[in-house]
């Protein structure tokens, strides 16, 4: 049937494209490290295992001195500001899926909602719609972020909160866009004759043929939500204290910034890990963007 | 005879009075009104039940904006239609939806008219299962299966998508769309303009014998007047959003009394060679609809036009029993 051979369509271009293929690949690899994590780095039963404990040494004594330690065989990515390197890695993998998956999500759904009621309705709902988009654009996202964070206080969760306000904009407008140039299509008019409620109109004709490029968006914004999340975190208004986070691990770097010597495993290891996160979603992103386009139909 | 029953039935199911439909143009930073597209301007007609209506005029005559403003699918500036007792223009809400279930359209372009994601069971169940039509899962099937018949195509084609039919076939789907919902009249927008030829005939025959089998009554909207000759009972000519004649097609093509409709007609192409025609053809182009002509809107292009016909707006009378004309010096 022609949904299957559709979808086989799509999945015969990303297995003939090899950098679909590296993307998928580290993905798969990052998605694998986020359900093992217990196994990699085994927490301590019954505590909150984003929250890091300081690292101990291979004999069991808590490690007190917040020197960094080179990497050893106890602690394969070393020790910085007390924590285990490889430990805020392993577990920052799913801090990074956690943020990228809601942040996007529900941004992407509010954008979606805010555009097609923008579009589809036009005239002064829209004016006043689009005008609330441009006053959040207006914000610079990151001072934006920084002031959310310091409002609603510290953890994860608020820089979540922060990044959904802030992140809706660039889909409402393009979902707008879309929608906009759709429903002159005969074949919303027929269903307005038909005497179909809006709400369906909107759900079942113009998302369908307009929703394509905004999850090539939410793709690509994977990556760098991570990296912008990891930022807020390294300049100290995002992840709570000892929360196993990448940019955490970047934030206790900062200390030994002059001594790279004795504290590069702490920049280099989450550094690797982030790189290779958004270059997954990119490639990722890319791909699916290949697939959509219909000008690259062959 | 069909055609005395109908002229002994004579029952109105569509009319139209003073129907107005004026565009604005935007313009300047505050986005005001700066002037008028006048589409439609004032025109009047009626539809007799099981007969077709021909609506016909060159291209921005206003034919498929009055069209889509009967079928509420833009709001009317003025005027009022009559369907079933009621003003369909002023109707809302869940009267307007129930409205939709008895008047249906045909749409122009076949391809653009066909929702490209959605299978061709789901594109007619639609109107089936928004206005109850359907006692369950399998009666809906059912009545997707026997419209698909109906209008010519396989059932077993219910799970493909738009695209992998051909223009003739699409044109069915669309057909079989707006009859799923079992209306009483359907507005054909250009139905046959975008196919070949070849499948006009086709799908005009199609839509014949549909009118025939369900009592269907039809506005149809054309540009082709042999399109409009082969199909219609009774013929609307329009020109720059007025109606400039309306009757019967035989006393139209006879006896034309305007001379819009008398450059129409003998604009039609025959296929005699030999045979030398009297054509009349029309000086310049069509005024634009911002700012129409004063007076009669065709005096500008009229070959019989005096100083009156700049000055005063003719009346749109009935000339002779069911013909109506508006022309200063039509006889």
């Amino acid at each position: 049937m022609a949904m299957k051979t559709e979808s086989r369509r799509i999945l015969k271009k990303l297995v003939k494209n090899p950098t679909a293929m590296l993307g998928i690949f580290l993905l798969v690899f990052f998605i694998i490290v986020a359900i093992l994590a217990p196994v990699l780095a085994p927490s301590e039963p019954g505590k909150d295992p984003f929250k890091m404990l300081p690292a101990k040494t291979a004999e069991g004594k808590m490690i007190w001195s917040s020197n960094p330690i080179a990497p050893d065989s106890t602690h394969p990515f070393g020790v910085i500001g007390k924590y285990d390197v490889w430990y805020g890695v392993v577990w920052g993998t799913r801090s990074a899926f956690k943020i990228g998956l809601i942040v996007s999500i529900i941004s992407s759904i509010i954008g979606i909602i805010v555009g097609s009621i923008s579009a589809y309705f036009g005239g002064w709902i829209d004016e006043i719609l689009m005008r609330i988009t441009d006053m959040f654009m207006a914000i610079p996202f990151l001072v934006a972020a920084m002031i959310m964070t310091t409002i609603l206080g510290k953890g994860l969760d608020k820089v979540t909160i922060a990044l959904i306000i802030f992140g809706w904009m660039q889909v409402a407008r393009l979902i707008r866009g879309n929608i906009l140039q759709a429903k002159e299509e005969q074949y919303v008019l027929a269903a307005k004759a038909l005497g179909i409620r809006n709400f369906w109109i909107i759900v079942k004709h113009l998302l369908p043929n307009t929703i394509f490029p905004v999850i090539v968006q939410i793709s690509m914004r994977m990556g760098s939500l991570v990296i912008t999340a990891a930022s807020l975190s390294f300049l100290g208004v995002g992840a709570e204290i000892g929360y196993a986070d990448w940019g955490t691990l970047l934030n206790y770097a900062r200390n030994y910034m002059m001594q790279l010597d004795k504290s590069w495993f702490a920049v280099v290891y989450p550094g690797i890990a982030m790189v290779l996160f958004v270059l997954a979603w990119n490639l990722v992103g890319d791909a699916l963007r290949d697939i959509f386009d219909p000008k690259m139909r062959a | 005879m069909v055609e005395t029953e109908k002229i002994t039935a004579r029952e109105e199911v569509l009319t139209v009075k003073n129907l107005v439909k004026h565009f604005p143009i935007r313009g300047g930073v505050f986005k005001t009104i700066v002037g008028w597209v006048q589409a439609v301007d004032d025109i009047s007609f009626h539809v007799y039940k099981g007969e077709t209506f021909g609506l016909v005029g060159e291209s921005g005559c206003g034919k498929t904006t009055a069209a889509m403003t009967l079928m509420r699918l833009y709001n009317p500036t003025s005027g009022s239609a009559f369907f079933g007792g009621r003003d369909i223009l002023s109707i809302r809400g869940s009267e307007l939806r129930g409205l939709k279930k008895n008047i249906q359209m045909i749409f122009q372009d076949p391809y653009s008219s066909l929702n490209p994601r959605m299978r061709v069971k789901n594109i007619i169940a639609e109107g089936i299962k928004t206005h109850h039509l359907a006692s369950g899962r399998q009666d809906l099937l059912d009545k997707v299966a026997d419209m698909m018949k109906k209008v010519g195509l396989s059932a077993d084609h219910m799970y493909r998508f738009p695209h992998e039919f051909s223009g003739g076939q699409r044109q069915r789907i669309g057909i079989a769309r707006a009859l799923a919902v079992e209306p009483q009249l359907i507005l054909c927008d250009e139905p046959v303009s975008a196919l070949d030829v070849s499948i006009q005939a086709q799908v005009v025959n199609l839509l014949k014998d549909l009118q025939n089998q369900f009592g269907l009554t039809y506005v149809f909207v054309a540009h082709d007047l042999a399109v409009i000759k082969h199909i219609s009972d009774r013929i609307g000519v329009m020109y720059l959003g007025k109606m400039v004649e309306m009757t019967d097609k035989r006393s139209l093509f006879n006896h034309p009394m305007h001379p819009y409709t008398r450059a129409l007609i003998s604009a039609i192409p025959i296929p005699n060679p030999e045979l030398k025609k009297n054509r009349t053809i029309l000086v310049g182009d069509v005024p634009s609809p911002i700012n129409p002509p004063s007076g009669c809107r065709f005096h500008t292009r009229c070959p019989i036009a005096q100083p009156i016909c700049k000055e005063q707006e003719p009346l749109f009378e009935e000339k002779s029993t069911g013909h109506f004309v508006a022309c200063h010096f039509a006889k």
